[in-house]
């Protein structure tokens, strides 16, 4: 499972390439926690655009992640979304405590203005 | 006449199965020419059904899941069986944001969302014999 982190600011962007389910939500868990702990950032934007599936385990790890960044004031955001992932987070209610924006430029923008 | 066709499945309770589980069931009623988001809706229940069985039905063992798949005409049968621990109650397991193991992270979406996803989930299961969801969809395009 290939993740990249970028920082801008004290924004961390996280690029999940693959599919997110059971089995690869626990290395996509660790390994952003890792950053978090390493860079402490404030805020959190998962780029979803190299996501072709994910199903509920993924929607526990955002929630999980957007706690960790909550607890410190932080915001939680999302962008490019497929439209069938899309369908998963409606159902499960995650565009309530998460910001879902339509692109990258956009996100970043808004979770900055938070 | 009825189309009729199919297949069956069989493999350990590993989670690198998960994938190589939707994609099967997937490649199997990719043969009614369903749309991306109906073959969307169709993997992602088979990918809650077959991590159900391995979180909760096995646990910390590993066991054997079976999937059985018909096609008969435009409609998709699923039926995912694990020889687990069982589900003790299924109407408590079925609430949405019910996880028996709040633990892991779980969000307890995963019956609701077959059941969204799906045109009917049903559940059958026994305390110390095992778990069968049987699912099944129409494919309105076909």
């Amino acid at each position: 499972m290939n993740i990249g982190f970028e920082h801008i600011d004290r924004l961390l962007i996280v690029k999940i390439n693959g599919d997110i389910d059971h089995h690869s939500c626990e290395e996509i868990r660790s390994k952003i926690d890792k950053e978090i702990t390493l860079k402490n950032p404030k805020s959190i934007l998962f780029d979803m655009e190299q996501v072709g599936f994910m199903d509920s385990s993924g929607i526990g790890v955002l929630i999980g992640r957007y706690k960790l960044i909550a607890n410190n004031g932080g915001k939680a955001a999302m962008t490019n979304i497929k439209p069938q992932i899309m369908r998963l987070c409606e159902i499960c209610g995650l565009q309530k405590i998460i910001q879902i924006y339509p692109n990258k430029k956009q996100a970043i923008a808004g979770v900055k203005e938070c | 006449m009825k189309v009729y066709n199919e297949m069956k499945l069989e493999f350990l309770s590993k989670s690198q199965n998960e994938s190589f589980a939707r994609s099967v069931v997937a490649a199997f009623v990719a043969q009614l020419d369903p749309t991306i988001e109906e073959l969307a809706e169709i993997k992602t229940a088979v990918s809650e059904a077959v991590t159900n069985a391995i979180i909760h039905g096995y646990s910390c063992n590993t066991g054997n899941v079976v999937i059985v798949s018909r096609i008969i005409d435009n409609t998709v049968e699923v039926e995912i069986r694990d020889f687990g621990k069982g589900i003790a109650d299924i109407e408590l397991a079925r609430q949405p944001l019910y996880t028996s193991k709040p633990e892991l992270e779980r969000s307890g979406m995963g019956f609701t969302v077959m059941e969204t996803f799906m045109d009917k989930v049903e559940i059958e299961s026994l305390p110390g014999e095992g778990t069968i969801i049987h699912m099944t969809k129409t494919i309105k395009t076909a």
